[in-house]
């Protein structure tokens, strides 16, 4: 916990977007997690992804549960709208928001106790309704702010920082949401900002249900030798299948690839995403092989990161429900309720 | 991935090289002296003045006189230029500490009475030769110092006017220094160093400063001679008492701080008018800026680009002065080049004129015959880390070293030729046997989070310095213009250092590279990359090290196999690195940078 505030004055050079603002200003409150902790550097992730696109800070909603996790959206777009719910009911909320506002840009962050023990009914659905946002997990695979006891993500004989076994095994938030049909699902690493900041800002410019799980190390109690949760472990059993680059719709392409090494997916906003392969074998299109590929590699111990399911032609809540274009939340209450004739109207056609 | 190339590589910092973090506290390094500036700003934030005078007194003799008049090498390269906008005011900070000190005495160094048996005399009773005897009193020396001034204190005393120095301020330092044992020999005009040399000494420090005032050879010079003086002699008039007025228009010629003086100086003692004309352009003066905005704020008009060209009289009584209009051009050099304007010459009618355009070290009275050899410019031949001559037993120091400079240069002098000479005088060779440069470093951690200073950034701006009213100031030449920090502005000021020899440190094996102190720092100084040559690794770091003069501070190489980056140029030293990082790989130490001088390394 940082008890000296941050100074305000930043690098004189540090540059602006597009609409006056630098990544300073997408800052949120100093933050009281402990030092080390990996979710400060999805937060600090976060707000570069958010600088970068030049999206204003009020246009986004952050939302969240209980836990570790779900205290670091006070940390980051302080100029934003936020709602910290009860424990594992991130989802509710956030669908509630999404119906109400879509035109703001959902950010949901959650952890592994939040979406995959509590909430793991909740996580579940708000998959199957593909509400558009961006749902990070912070999984570290401990319960930290009970002192460290195993979550549900904790790997089958990884130990905790006495040296006992967890007995269980792991849910893979990953497998979970490409099984039940998210559009968008990605791993990551909150120690590579290299590959997480352009998965969070496509991760943004998707269309439907945006998932990310991030391995963000515990260093209180969760950053141990036994663990495969911890830094060195991530670092040195990380495989990342596809790279994602993220480009927006005024920029210029400036990476140089070779012919055929990459693919380039069309977001709605009209950015694109360049797709380099870095396995042979995985196809980010392939919901199927991408989940056989997945339990292959938890065999062999290995963590697979990086863009591992997109779908082009995603569709969210709002497409399926086939609501209007005007965001309900500026409808005036004579569009809103239209009154007795039409509730007649509608029952009348039930009948 | 293949390992790279050494030769494509940073080295690992060697942060036990003392001069790696002396560079980082940017107003130490810059001070000629090398006074630990934070270090006293820290104090006087604790009310210590007496202990923050102390540290000045060690390293620049002067504080008092300093914290009113030095030329502050310190304040441009202050890191606050680079991080937000105005400098800390070191200097007014200096008069802090020597305002408000208490009783220094039980503080000073023991002067034994029972002398080491070694003469030495100097000459001159100005800055450099104060401090060489400070230097050397404590250590037994006996001390003989000639001047042909009746008082101490050199150029301090004659050439700055009272209502930038009051004659109390000057005395108590000086006296301090003569009070510890000089045998002082005043209204001494030293005519021959033969003379002195037969005097049998052990050593000699010459420290006659930089006394000829230089003169134009233009039309009219001489016949006009009776309503032309030389500015610092005329200073120095005043200053003894030996002229109180001067009256009509008066010009001063010269851009320099002897101009400004000369001009307020006139101003406050009857002139009916006076005007500054400069040769050269307004920013290249050689007056520090807020002597030049002191002057404009009396209302001086300063004049640029008129060089002179005739002294017009009637019958040798001055009548005014004829000057040239140029311009200044920029060659491809970046030198300024003076070229006319084509507009017509410029007449200024005036009564007197004081000539500031600069002075000389000379020392016409040292025969070339004695060993001590000069130059083609007739300045001695100096070895510039001794201060010794070609004669062994003589050496310089001040303005009559290597030309005119501030005063905080002469402290700095003097240091290391009482260094020299102490050593001369016990057979040691000057230049083997000088004391070696070091660096302590001290943890500040105090606790989980807690720090023994104040880390936390303070954004205020610059607190401007309160003046004595302007028109009281310029009935009275001994009024004190600047009236200086009272206690509470000078803590709120001391707040604005942003503490730069708490230094970050970093230890490699530590670092797990989970990146809080990247995520955390507010000015991006921070990146774990791979390592590269220096150009290369200054472009790709989170925010790009543009500033060359600033060090990049590479650590070994860590568990991923690369390396952490820190570009020293804007951090703020507040902590939060060392706050945020969970093993400690990240350290606030004191850096206290051992800086060669007489009595701080025991025999």
């Amino acid at each position: 916990m940082t008890f000296v505030a941050k100074p305000e004055v930043h690098h004189p050079q540090l540059p602006l977007n597009e609409i006056g603002l630098n990544r300073r200003d997408y800052e949120g409150l100093v933050s009281t997690l402990c030092a080390g902790c990996g979710h400060d550097s999805v937060s600090a992730a976060l707000i570069q992804a958010c600088a970068e696109l030049a999206i204003p800070p009020h246009r986004f909603a952050k939302l969240s549960g209980i836990g570790c996790s779900s205290k670091t959206p006070n940390y980051f777009l302080g100029n934003s709208h936020g709602f910290n719910a009860v424990h594992g009911r991130m989802p509710s909320v956030a669908t509630g928001a999404n119906l109400a506002n879509r035109s703001l840009y959902c950010i949901g962050v959650s952890g592994d106790g939040d979406s995959a023990s509590i909430g793991i009914g909740q996580f579940a659905h708000i998959v199957r309704r593909r509400i558009n946002m961006l749902y990070i997990v912070d999984n570290n695979g401990t319960y930290g702010l009970t002192k460290g006891q195993f979550s549900a993500t904790n790997d089958k004989g990884s130990t905790s920082k006495r040296g006992v076994p967890n007995l269980y095994e792991p849910i893979d938030l990953v497998s979970m949401a490409l099984d039940i049909g998210a559009g968008f699902v990605a791993r990551s690493f909150s120690g590579d900002k290299g590959q997480l900041v352009p998965l969070i800002k496509a991760g943004l410019m998707h269309r439907g249900f945006a998932f990310i799980d991030v391995i963000s190390p515990c260093v209180a109690f969760n950053n141990h030798n036994g663990s495969t949760k911890s830094y060195e472990f991530t670092r040195s059993h990380a495989a990342s299948v596809v790279a994602a680059d993220f480009v927006s719709p005024h920029e210029e392409i400036t990476a140089d690839y070779g012919p055929g090494e990459r693919e380039v997916v069309e977001m709605p906003d009209g950015s694109r995403l360049h797709l380099r392969k870095l396995e042979e074998d995985y196809d980010p299109h392939d919901r199927a092989g991408a989940l056989t590929y997945l339990q292959q590699a938890a065999l062999d111990g290995e963590v697979v990161t990086g863009l591992l399911y997109v779908d082009s032609d995603g569709t969210d809540c709002h497409e399926i429900l086939d609501t209007v274009d005007t965001p309900l939340s500026v409808l005036g209450e004579a569009e809103l309720c239209p009154g007795q004739a039409a509730l007649d109207g509608i029952n009348a056609g039930f009948r | 991935m293949r390992p790279l190339p050494v030769q494509f590589k940073m080295k690992v910092t060697d942060i036990g090289n003392p001069d790696y973090f002396h560079k980082v506290v940017d107003c130490q390094w810059g001070c000629p002296s090398h006074t630990p500036v934070p270090e006293y700003i820290r104090l006087i934030a604790q009310e210590r003045y007496t202990e923050a005078y102390m540290v000045n007194w060690e390293s620049n003799v002067f504080p008092g006189i300093l914290g009113r008049t030095c030329d502050r090498p310190c304040e441009p390269v202050c890191r606050r230029v680079r991080t937000e906008e105005k400098p800390v005011a070191i200097c007014r900070l200096k008069r802090v500490a020597a305002d408000h000190k208490g009783d220094i005495r039980p503080y000073l160094p023991p002067v034994p009475k029972k002398k080491n048996g070694k003469r030495v005399a100097l000459l001159g009773a100005g800055p450099a030769s104060l401090a060489v005897a400070r230097d050397l009193l404590p250590l037994g020396y006996e001390i003989d110092m000639f001047d042909r001034d009746p008082a101490g204190g050199g150029m301090m005393r004659s050439q700055i006017p009272a209502f930038r120095l009051p004659a109390e301020v000057l005395e108590e330092e000086v006296d301090l220094i003569l009070d510890m044992g000089v045998n002082a020999r005043f209204n001494y005009e030293i005519s021959s160093m033969k003379e002195m040399l037969d005097m049998g000494y052990d050593a000699y420090f010459v420290g006659t400063g930089a006394p000829r005032g230089r003169d134009l050879d233009l039309p009219g010079r001489q016949e006009s001679d009776a309503h032309i003086s030389i500015g610092i002699d005329w200073l120095s008039s005043v200053a003894f008492g030996h002229i109180d007025s001067i009256s009509g228009k008066v010009i001063v010629m010269g851009g320099g701080n002897t101009a400004m003086d000369c001009c307020r100086t006139s101003k406050r003692i009857g002139a009916e008018s006076v005007t500054v004309v400069v040769r050269s352009a307004f920013h290249v003066m050689k007056a520090s800026d807020w002597e030049k905005e002191e002057a404009m704020d009396e209302n001086i008009p300063i004049v640029n680009n008129r060089p002179p060209k005739e002294f017009v009289h009637d019958n040798g009584k001055l009548k005014g002065v004829v000057f040239e209009c140029v311009k200044p051009v920029e060659d491809e050099n970046g030198r300024l080049n003076y070229v006319p304007t084509g507009e017509p010459d410029v007449y200024m009618e005036c009564d007197h004129i004081l000539m500031a355009i600069g002075q000389e070290n000379h020392c016409p009275w040292i025969e070339r015959d004695v060993g001590i050899e000069f130059d083609k410019w007739d300045c001695p031949v100096l070895d510039e880390v001794t201060f010794q001559t070609t004669h062994p037993k003589v050496f310089f120091g001040g303005d009559s070293a290597f030309g005119p400079e501030n005063i905080i240069w002469a402290s700095a002098h003097a240091h290391q030729a009482a260094i020299s000479i102490h050593l001369m005088c016990q057979g040691k060779d000057v230049r083997r046997d000088r004391p070696p440069e070091g660096i302590n470093l001290i943890s500040q951690r105090m606790g989980v989070h807690e720090w023994s200073y104040d880390a936390e950034h303070d954004p205020a701006k610059r607190f401007i310095v309160p003046h004595a009213n302007l028109s009281k100031a310029l009935q009275n030449i001994k009024v004190e213009v600047e009236l200086g920090f009272d206690r509470a502005l000078g803590l709120k000021e001391a707040q604005r250092c942003l503490n730069c020899d708490i230094q970050t440190v970093f230890t490699d094996n530590l670092c797990i590279e989970c990146d809080a102190c990247v995520d955390i720092c507010p000015m991006d100084c921070i990146t774990f990359t791979d390592n590269g040559e220096e150009t290369d690794l200054r472009s790709r770091l989170t925010a790009p090290a543009e500033n060359l003069a600033q060090d990049l501070y590479v650590s070994g190489e860590l568990g991923t196999g690369r390396v952490m980056v820190k570009d020293e140029d804007v951090c703020l030293h507040c902590g939060l690195c060392a706050e945020r990082c969970p093993t400690a790989a990240w350290d606030m130490q004191k850096s206290v940078i051992h800086v060669p001088q007489l009595g701080t390394y025991p025999e």
